[in-house]
């Protein structure tokens, strides 16, 4: 690796990225309540949720357990647990 | 062809600016850099300018709009004071780290508290570790030169550092002089167009100043070497500019008949009319004085100013800053140069501490002091000169 002048890098190409390991707590999905309306998706400041065959489906390489999610939804279908290692 | 005008250091600035055609300008008003933005502002919107005047809540914000705009590949300016210019410092510290070539005058005026908006140079003193070239002027001729030359000098792929022009609030900035103001041909001619380095594009998405843990160090070294190389190109654009335009007012400092002098004066910015005018006094009265005008301040000419004065018996350092605890910040970096070496003696004077006048008769006093402290051998580590003693 050769540093460049003003740190400047292109997008996508960080090496160390997965930034999920920050978290103390999950946000856990409730498939039976969750309707995939996607405000989740919406409200996640790490664009960590996706809609899959309707459902909110997380992504935990990259969710930091912020919470967000949980307080948003409309059917209450998103839990946070204290994460355990 | 080029005009003489007798006007504002302000209107001399923004012509100046104004020639140079950035594309983006922001700045939130503070005196005494005010005119220079209300004139820039009034140039566009009478159209005379095509560039961007962006408003703005704060000097916070106005650094960090020329920061953005510059990260785009445009050229960008800005100006401020004083207090002005300390809320601007996170900015200007990812500025220079970012490599970004913005420039940004720094009216010097004095900081707060007590509250006042004389002039002396605590403000951009305070800035000199930011990583930004800091060039100091002598008069509103000069301030027009040294914006134009601070473009060439940041935005040269060698250096690609922010510059800031210090010129002393009020006494330039507000005193009308004759100043020559040049045709935009031959500015166009000294000044090509910028050609950034990287420039954000939505296109190709780049990150500037991007995470680094266990690099800074290099980093550092990195901006450090830029510095290093900044020595030679101030001087070069300097000459370049001699030749084209015909005014040299000195590369990293200016000798002032220096030749055979015993003491030598050593200040910045402004001060040194009088302290020219006074020499010249001296001079015909046959005492062996000189002075020397440190015009780049960072990167410190530390060669340059040891080999002018190195057979001088004693040099007076005349500070108009003061770093509280430890003295002159020029005096410091002065003393500083000529460690390990054989050197005259260095006396620090502090002198126009919020805009206290700086005379003929200050400087043949700071003058008479050296030679008494050469015929006594005892130099004072720093002297607070006219301090009024009966008011504390």
């Amino acid at each position: 690796m050769k540093l460049t002048v003003g740190a400047v890098v292109k997008a996508g190409t960080s090496k160390v990225n997965k930034t999920g390991n920050w978290r103390s707590f999950r946000p856990v999905v409730n498939k039976d309540l969750c309707n995939g309306c996607g405000i989740c998706t919406f409200f996640c400041p790490d664009s960590s949720i996706q809609i899959t065959e309707k459902k909110s489906n997380i992504n935990y390489d990259y969710c930091k357990g912020c919470g967000i999610c949980a307080k948003e939804c409309p059917q209450g279908a998103i839990k946070m647990e204290e994460e355990r290692t | 062809m080029s005009k003489k005008a007798v006007i504002e250091g302000s209107m001399a600035v923004a012509e100046a600016v104004k020639a140079c055609r950035p594309k983006v300008i922001s700045a939130y008003p503070i005196s005494p850099q005010t005119h220079i933005v209300e004139d820039l502002a009034k140039m566009i919107a009478d159209k005379e300018l095509d560039s961007t005047m962006v408003r703005v809540d704060s000097e916070f914000s106005a650094a960090s709009v020329i920061c953005g705009a510059s990260a785009t590949g445009v050229r960008a300016y800005t100006a401020s004071s004083s207090q002005g210019l300390l809320l601007m410092t996170e900015v200007l510290f990812n500025t220079a780290g970012m490599r970004l070539p913005i420039v940004i005058t720094g009216v010097n005026r004095t900081i707060s508290a007590p509250i006042t908006i004389q002039p002396d140079h605590q403000d951009t003193m305070t800035l000199r570790d930011a990583g930004l070239i800091q060039l100091y002027v002598e008069n509103s001729q000069e301030a027009y030169a040294t914006h134009i030359q601070a473009f060439k000098i940041a935005e040269d792929r060698e250096i690609l550092l922010p510059v800031m022009v210090c010129m002393d609030g009020w006494i330039l900035t507000h005193s009308f002089e004759p100043v020559e103001i040049y045709d935009q041909e031959l500015v166009d001619k000294f000044l090509p167009e910028y050609d950034p380095l990287y420039c954000l594009d939505p296109e190709k998405p780049i990150t500037y100043g991007s995470y680094a843990d266990n690099e800074v160090m290099e980093f550092r070294y990195m901006m450090q070497e830029a510095m290093e190389r900044a020595k030679d190109k101030i001087q070069d654009v300097a000459l370049e500019y001699k030749e084209l335009f015909g005014e040299y007012y000195g590369g990293l400092i200016e000798e002032y008949r220096t030749e055979g002098a015993d003491v030598i004066v050593v200040a910045m910015g402004s001060v040194l009319g009088t302290i020219k005018d006074a020499v010249d006094e001296m001079r015909e009265n046959g005492q062996k004085v000189g002075a020397i005008k440190v015009r780049s301040y960072r990167p410190f000419p530390a060669e340059e100013l040891y080999n002018a004065v190195k057979d001088a018996s004693i040099i007076a350092v005349l500070d108009k800053s003061l770093s509280i605890g430890q003295g002159g910040p020029l005096a410091t970096d002065t003393k500083a140069a000529f460690y390990n070496k054989k050197a005259p003696k260095v006396a620090s004077f502090m002198a126009g501490l919020g805009g206290r006048e700086v005379t003929k008769e200050t400087i043949k006093n700071i003058v008479y002091k050296c030679k008494k402290a050469l015929e006594l051998n005892i130099v004072a580590d720093m002297e607070f000169v006219d301090l009024r003693r009966e008011i504390i």
